[in-house]
């Protein structure tokens, strides 16, 4: 298991470092830099004027050094005009003798965004935080539902159940997050359309509408009311995909002949699909739900922007809006972390699930 | 459980008919089948596949599936009826009052659960037992089936056992609440003859252990003669005869019956003096049944005007509750020898053109070799191969699953190359050759017949086309009519109508692509062909007609023969040599005559002793082989057979433990692999004796 354990997280860090090199390479393009330059420096500036700047800065070296120096293997860039000692590491009130040689990310300096004027790792911080909590909720909702709705379609395959289920299922997945995002506003959290006003009438609903159409205020305190609609709107979509997966994975395990063994044991018809089916059934779907993690992501993107959510998403619409390389190479890093940190959970999870692997 | 009268019948069915629905049209599976298992016996369901005979067992447990319904008559298990109870009350009776024993014991196991769970889960269902009392039953039942270190099983998920000790959990869950019905559907069709003896012992002393009834349901008649005590013969969806054993095996009185026993490999049948009769025609589909008796198409007794004028019933013989489903039973002479059967010369043996020296093969096999991590283990799948194989002789290669005998099929193919040792075909070495590299003149003088005739051919393409297609890679013909015109010939060559080579596979029974895949095999003027387990896959009555026309055409293009089997009876029929295998050894080699008759390696003789023979004049000494085989990952040091040897203590000094035995030369041509003294050999009896007529 150790030895295992080490392997994938070689294999981890190999990835990492190839994909954060990509996209180091990709935002680091000439326009990008001189884009840079012209939004730091000022927008009239000339291109002598840009170079210059670019040099001043430490952006015209060669590709693979500025990467390094990123990383923080390499020392930061030193430049001493007229005795004025500038560089990578010199920042914040320290000097030319106090300053670190490295400062990269295995430092833990992920840089200054540019947009926002602080330091990247702090409004990754903050960012990451809330949506984690978005996740966590998404979660909460999307897995649980989504594997019974497939369960309960898949244990009597060609059912009325099962098509009217698989319906719901296929109908959700096919509507992307902005298109139900949209739609779940105006039906839910809308004063004057939807169902709102009439519950208000009613007097069901102390408030005016029954989900608020923004999340900002769910950064300072989660509530039903405030987040609910960005939760239902990622998870609806995931539910109908995991679902399906569940559901197909349901009707196979429910024909094989240890459930036929199981039935004619005399155990229930309940017991055969908890007992006997599920685990089996499970593995399959597991895989899945650890891959939509990743997926999650895009969702976030869509969904905060649209609720005005400043999690994760968000920032990354933001860095990218505005040329915000740091930002945007550390959004990149979380990203790659992420997806490989979920795969190995999913390994880990396939393994203890399917005792043929575990125990081989 | 309340006890039941024995006077009475545990199971009683009458005049049962099942069909299957589909959008097209209602399918009949069983029509008109009764029988009466009384308690304590066994009941042997025999029949070709197709036949209703695991229909009957499913309606029994009232498992048919979405499609399946009871469409008349009724089954009483302990006089009541079960057509007729309640799901809730089925659910009582299912695993509790009747069991049920599967083919694939693997996929009968729930893979995720373990061994303890499934077995205990099914008193604390029927009796409400507590967990632990359950666990402690499991593991005393565990025993009983005589499983090594139960506690240990009962913590094993399924997929670390093997495939005989999964079936004997199979028998012990089946047996946790002591049923009064046992139904066994094909219990050892999946397992390999050794370990399949060791079930069947099992099954019987079990059965006489708690007094249960059993459904035995059996492609295989020897297994039947074992086991039953009556029977149940099935053709088509009916019952055409029941009786006790002794009286349907040797006092038969359907057609039927009498041409399944003619047309399997019993002692005495020989391939050149009294050749198998197969019984002709096709099994008629569920839809196209003839109209009054199913089997009259293929009787030799057939006559037009009675036979299929109406339906037939189930008529009493005398003798033991013994019937008949044949209008002529009485009339037909079933003491008259058969009629005479063209004899044939035995082919004279030619020129050596295969030979293989001292031919190994090792597989590495290693895990995460990307990180240096985890050892490379070897399996030794052939160790030392020896022998030699002439023009137009028949070679059987014997042995269990993992002895080794298809990779050696693959290394002389080409698909493997060897990795040391020789292989001569006509004065050339072809053991580092991949097929890739052969010239096509080597590729289309070695052919295989593959033992699984349903993936062999690919669907898509006509039965024509796919041996035109082997014409073309051999370079046989000029032109497309030349290669067309060779296609029909090997069409005749196989015994199959011409118009066939338009067909898809679809179309085919099982027989008849077999046929194709022989007439691919010999496209090229096949000099060697391999035939790995050609007829294992088929009915016993196609069986015949298939190694029929094997031997025919080799008898024509004096073929060498390679005929891989574990069908001891088969080998028997039809080869002139029979070479046995263990662990990648060749064990014993000789002629048949000298390999089925003592002396022999124990290895030999704990094979013959295992394989049923379907013969009442028989007896068969009963040498149960231990254990299971050695994996050939980790072969036990010193012989490869010591593990599971009966004769290990006759040899003195632990030689068995420590050495691998020489070859030693008994007679000329006769071989074996053995320590033990010459003494103790010459002293060794006959497993098999028959009784005098």
């Amino acid at each position: 298991m150790l030895m295992f354990l080490s392997r994938r997280l070689g294999i981890m860090a190999l990835t990492a470092l190839c994909l954060t090199f990509v996209v180091f390479f990709l935002t680091n393009l000439e326009p990008n830099l001189e884009k840079l330059a012209r939004s730091e420096g000022s927008v009239r500036m000339s291109d002598d004027q840009v170079t210059s700047w670019l040099e001043a800065n430490g952006h015209a070296r060669p590709l693979i050094m500025r990467y390094g120096e990123w990383l923080g293997v390499l020392p930061g860039w030193t430049r001493d005009v007229d005795g004025s000692v500038t560089g990578r590491c010199i920042r914040g009130g320290l000097t030319a003798e106090t300053a670190p040689t490295r400062c990269g990310v295995l430092q833990g300096n992920w840089g200054q965004s540019s947009v926002f004027k602080r330091p990247v790792g702090e409004i990754m911080g903050r960012s990451l935080a809330a949506t984690g909590w978005l996740m966590l909720w998404v979660m909460i909702v999307m897995v649980p539902s989504a594997l019974l709705l497939g369960v309960l379609a898949g244990m009597r395959e060609g059912t009325r159940t099962d098509r009217a289920l698989s319906t719901v299922a296929i109908a959700t997945t096919a509507t992307p997050e902005y298109v139900s995002g949209v739609i779940l506003i105006v039906v839910f959290a809308s004063a004057t359309a939807g169902i709102s006003p009439v519950l208000a009438e009613w007097g069901w609903i102390s408030g005016r509408t029954l989900f608020q159409g923004t999340a900002t205020s769910a950064m300072d305190k989660i509530t039903f009311w405030n987040f609910g609609l960005p939760v239902l709107t990622i998870a609806l979509y995931g539910m109908g995909y995991i679902a399906r997966m569940t559901r197909a994975s349901m009707t196979e395990v429910m024909t094989a002949q240890y459930i036929r063994t199981a039935r004619l044991k005399g155990v229930k018809f309940r017991d055969v699909v908890i007992r006997h089916a599920l685990r089996n059934a499970l593995i399959a779907p597991f895989t899945v739900i650890m891959l939509q993690f990743p997926w999650l992501l895009n969702g976030v993107v869509i969904v905060e922007t649209l609720f005005n959510y400043k999690g994760f998403g968000w920032t990354l619409v933001q860095g990218a809006g505005n040329n915000d390389i740091d930002l945007l190479l550390s959004c990149s890093v979380v990203a790659v972390i992420v997806v490989l940190v979920t795969q190995l959970i999913s390994d880990i999870g396939y393994a203890f699930l399917n005792p043929r692997i575990r125990i081989s | 459980m309340t006890e039941w009268d024995k006077t009475k019948p545990i199971l009683e069915i009458e005049n049962l008919s099942i069909s299957f629905f589909t959008r097209l049209r209602e399918i009949p599976a069983v029509m008109d089948f009764s029988c009466t298992v009384m308690p304590g016996e066994a009941m042997g369901l025999v029949g070709e596949s197709g036949c209703g005979k695991s229909t009957v067992a499913l309606g029994v447990m009232r498992d048919l599936g979405k499609n399946g319904r009871i469409t008349g008559g009724s089954i009483r298990f302990k006089g009541r009826d079960l057509t007729t109870m309640s799901e809730e009350d089925l659910r009582h009776l299912r695993g509790s009052e009747i069991a049920m024993i599967y083919q694939e014991p693997m996929a009968s196991l729930n893979p995720a659960m373990t061994i303890g769970a499934q077995l205990a889960e099914v008193p604390m269902i029927h009796e409400s037992m507590s967990k632990d009392a359950a666990w402690k039953l499991a593991r005393d039942i565990v025993a009983d089936v005589r499983l090594p270190d139960p506690d240990r099983i009962l913590r094993a998920y399924p997929h670390q056992l093997s495939g005989g000790q999964q079936q004997r959990i199979v028998i012990a869950m089946a047996l946790m609440s002591k049923p009064a019905l046992l139904i066994l559907d094909e219990p050892t069709t999946a397992l390999d003859v050794t370990v399949e003896a060791g079930i069947v012992d099992l099954v019987k002393e079990l059965g006489e252990k708690y007094g249960t009834s059993m459904l035995f349901i059996s492609h295989n008649l020897g297994l039947v003669l074992e086991v039953c005590d009556r029977l149940c013969v099935m053709y088509s969806g009916e019952a055409v005869e029941t009786g006790n054993v002794a009286e349907v095996f040797d006092k038969m009185r359907h057609p039927y019956t009498q041409a399944l026993f003619r047309s399997i490999p019993l002692p005495g049948a020989d391939k050149n003096s009294r050749p198998l009769v197969a019984i002709p025609g096709n099994f008629p589909l569920p839809h196209e049944r003839p109209p009054g008796c199913n089997f009259g198409p293929r009787c030799d007794y057939f006559e037009a005007g009675r036979c299929d004028a109406t339906e037939i019933r189930m008529a009493e013989v005398p003798g033991d509750r013994h019937g008949s489903r044949c209008l002529k039973f009485a009339e037909i002479d079933w003491d008259a020898p058969l009629k005479a059967v063209k004899k044939v010369e035995k082919t004279p043996v030619g020129e050596v053109v295969l030979e293989m020296d001292a031919l190994r093969k090792y597989y590495e096999v290693g895990s995460g070799k990307f990180f240096g991590g985890g050892e490379a283990k070897v399996v030794k799948a052939n160790e030392t191969l020896s022998f030699s194989a002439r023009e137009g002789e028949t070679l059987a290669i014997v042995g269990e699953s993992g002895c080794g005998k298809s990779t050696f099929a693959k290394v002389l193919m080409g698909l493997e190359t060897a990795t040391s040792g020789k292989i001569v075909m006509y004065n050339q070495d072809i053991q580092d050759t991949p097929i890739e590299k052969r010239s096509t003149d080597t590729v289309s003088s070695v052919q295989m017949v593959f033992q699984n005739p349903f993936d062999t051919l690919n669907p898509s393409m006509t039965v024509g086309r796919q041996i035109i297609r082997a014409l073309e890679i051999f370079g046989e013909g000029n032109s497309d009519e030349e290669r067309r015109a060779r296609m029909l010939e090997l069409l005749d060559l196989v015994k199959l109508p011409r118009e066939f080579g338009d067909r898809m596979p679809r179309q085919l029974s099982g027989g008849q692509k077999q046929r194709v895949g022989i007439a691919r095999a010999f496209a090229g003027g096949a000099k060697i062909v391999v035939a790995d387990e050609p007829v294992s896959a088929l009915d016993v009555s196609v069986q015949a007609a298939v190694t029929d026309l094997l031997m025919e055409i080799q008898r024509k293009n004096r073929t060498t023969l390679l005929f891989i089997s574990h069908d001891l009876s088969i080998v028997r029929y039809l080869s002139d040599r029979v070479m046995v295998m263990y662990l990648g050894h060749v064990v014993e080699l000789g002629t048949t005559d000298q390999v089925f008759s003592p002396p022999y390696h124990p290895y030999t003789e704990a094979l013959l002793s295992a394989v049923p023979i379907a013969d009442t004049r028989v007896t068969k000494k009963r040498i149960v082989l231990e254990g299971d085989i050695p994996s050939a990952m980790n072969p036990p040091p010193g012989c490869p057979f010591q593990t599971r040897c009966r004769w290990k203590s006759e040899v003195p000094g632990g030689l068995c433990d420590r050495e691998v035995p020489p070859v030693r030369h008994l007679a000329t041509g006769h071989q074996i692999k053995c320590h033990l003294p010459d003494e103790v050999l010459t002293k060794m009896e006959p497993v098999i004796t028959i009784a005098a007529e």
